[in-house]
């Protein structure tokens, strides 16, 4: 089938060409955000846009096998895929190119491609940024990392800014108490997700779990608001195992070091909330903005993803769309088109000095093309190049002195 | 402010009572006011009257904070990123398979063939049961395919079943009861705690304590598939 003319013009579906006054915002952003990454010792990578598809999906689940295209690598034989999340390919770059125990920090920034468009943004390219920190198992990573991202936001200028906190740990572990099978939990936890009390009820019931683990799984669905739901945690889920009080644990101690260092800031606690549960391993989180119907950062701890890859490390990180945070941001936009100069195009000498000596200086310096149509009006310029006395100077432009 | 999307009809007219008790009163009556949104009673609380297919829509975006839905269109659009607190035990009816009176489901020689508009609970349900079916999808008056041979049965939903007997169907298999459910968006819940498990608290406390859970009896002409 061939093209109509009229649609040679149409885009994909969900693949978007960024204009240039939102591309300049966008790339204002980008430089920002990656300067003050590099001020807290993250360190930029550029991982492939393409790579075999078993490193780009290992320990990842299924729905990320879904939102990756494919493609045959004609040299190797093997399966390549379009990168749709960043995270397994830095963990990667962690696992297997750094050598050093020490902790590292590492960014990143780039173009994903997904298959299916997202819901709520109708987008298959999104721009991924985040940040990960390899190599400590402690709360002060999982601190650091919603420090960053907060910091991020700031930058972004948006406000209001709200933080969602949980931890896998806790659904994990009395998963596990109550011999739930692989299935049983996804099924719970699908259920969970939706915080369907009837339902999560009656697969209770179905999976015979014990009272006292059906009360504390049913109070897990309830489970979520102001800090006085960790409080509340310590008395529902008391009967739980170790590993679900030493999450709730390192949940307090990220929460109260949060809450000194941002008094202001709204956190909502949500224990049932297991955003990533097949690789996260730990606290995870998430930042909402009101007029935003979904979260804007999200992030968490998710350890040992980088075993596969020969060397398993904790990890924590965050990540988030940066096309979306460009929509979302109040900072204004970068030096306006009114700032640039209009150049006459003449052989002088004289003129071509001024030029070159206005750009070094940072002046956006536009000049004439001859027979061009338009003059410096039209092309948006709020000042322009004249020769006065024998002397170049630079004039602001009123509609009277419009060549 | 909370936004509240309720599915216009029979939804919207069993919800009332159950809002009521919360203190959300209509000031007009979409009936008559043509009005697409509503204010109420409570300053804090809008009601956004719209088709139930487009409810769920319109709360994972965070147009409405919350919204009132029939579990299945929940089922069939999918309700990832929302969540589904309460079940408000109204407009309780069942989804169904129906086929002609005393004819068979499956046909010889080639697939069977379902028209609904529920594409995709028709196509998991039979898959699940190991039966590969054709599903045709059509907008209203399912009634009608198997009468004039364009499907072999329906899927679709089933109140009293009048509809069906008056144009020689017979309910064959149920698929699933249905009934409303309060949804919330993911990140309202996040930013309008207090406000929201508020509105939830008192929902729940007006709901008669048997809704909570209550199948109706097992469907009497429900029988294995052919």
């Amino acid at each position: 089938m061939t093209c109509l003319f009229e649609d040679r013009w149409l885009l994909p579906e969900g693949i978007e060409e960024v204009l240039p006054a939102e591309a300049g915002r966008l790339e204002q952003l980008r430089s920002d955000l990656l300067a003050l990454f590099a001020g807290w010792g993250y360190r930029l990578v550029i991982p492939p846009f393409i790579e075999f598809l078993d490193s780009l999906l290992t320990g990842t689940g299924r729905d990320l096998d879904l939102q990756t295209f494919k493609l045959t690598d004609q040299i190797s034989g093997k399966m390549l895929g379009v990168r749709a999340d960043m995270t397994p390919q830095v963990a990667r770059i962690d696992a297997y190119n750094l050598t050093s125990d020490t902790p590292a920090r590492l960014c990143y920034l780039g173009t994903v491609l997904h298959t299916q468009a997202d819901h709520l943004e109708k987008s298959r390219s999104p721009m991924q940024v985040g940040a990960e920190l390899y190599g400590h198992a402690g709360y002060a990573s999982d601190l650091e990392i919603v420090q960053l991202t907060l910091e991020m936001l700031a930058i972004v200028g948006l406000q209001n800014v709200h933080i969602d906190l949980g931890h896998v740990g806790i659904y994990r572990g009395l998963a596990r108490q109550a011999g739930l099978t692989g299935q049983q939990e996804a099924a719970l936890f699908d259920v969970l997700q939706r915080k369907a009390q009837a339902e999560l009820a009656e697969l209770l019931d179905r999976y015979q779990v014990t009272r006292e683990l059906r009360e504390m799984l049913l109070a897990l669905a309830e489970l979520n608001g102001d800090l006085g739901v960790l409080r509340d945690a310590g008395e529902r889920l008391a009967g739980a195992g170790e590993s679900v009080k030493s999450s709730i644990c390192q949940l307090e101690k990220v929460a109260h070091a949060l809450v000194c260092g941002f008094p202001s800031l709204p956190i909502n606690f949500d224990l049932a909330e297991l955003r990533g549960y097949h690789y996260q391993t730990g606290i995870v989180f998430a930042a909402f903005v009101p007029g935003y119907g979904r979260e804007v950062a999200r992030g968490g701890r998710y350890d040992d993803i980088g075993k596969v890859f020969g060397r398993a490390r904790p990890a924590t990180g965050f990540s988030a769309d940066l096309k979306v945070l460009a929509r979302l941001s109040s900072v204004a936009e970068e030096k306006a088109a009114a700032e640039a100069i209009f150049a006459p195009f003449e052989e002088d000498q004289e003129l071509h000095e001024m030029i070159r000596a206005l750009r070094a200086k940072g002046h956006t310096v536009i000049q004439e093309l001859p027979g061009q149509n338009g003059g410096a009006l039209e092309m948006g310029c709020g000042f322009q190049l004249k020769k006065q006395q024998m002397n170049w100077q630079v004039l602001r432009i009123t509609r009277a002195s419009a060549p | 402010m909370l936004t509240i999307a309720v599915s216009k009809g029979r939804i919207y007219a069993e919800a009332l009572p159950l809002l009521g008790q919360a203190g959300v009163v209509p000031d007009e009556d979409p009936a008559r006011s043509r009005k697409l949104i509503l204010s109420t009673q409570r300053s804090d609380v809008q009601l956004l009257i719209i088709r139930a297919t487009d409810v769920p829509t319109y709360v994972e975006y965070g147009a409405a904070d919350l919204g009132i839905v029939g579990k299945d269109v929940l089922v069939e659009y999918g309700a990832e990123g929302l969540y589904e607190p309460l079940d408000l035990g109204i407009a309780r009816c069942r989804l169904m398979i129906a086929r002609r009176q005393g004819g068979m489901v499956q046909p010889a020689r080639r697939r069977l063939r379902v028209a609904t508009k529920y594409v995709k609970t028709a196509q998991r349900h039979f898959a699940r049961q190991g039966i590969q079916a054709d599903v045709i999808k059509l907008y209203g008056s399912m009634e009608l395919a198997p009468l004039v041979g364009l499907a072999d049965c329906i899927v679709d939903l089933v109140d009293t079943g009048n509809t069906l007997r008056a144009n020689g169907l017979e309910p064959h298999e149920l698929i699933m009861e249905v009934s409303s459910r309060l949804i919330v968006n993911k990140a309202a819940m996040k930013m309008k705690h207090a406000s929201i498990k508020a509105f939830i608290r008192q929902l729940k406390a007006s709901l008669p304590n048997d809704s909570k859970h209550s199948p109706k009896p097992p469907c009497p002409t429900s029988t294995s598939p052919a």
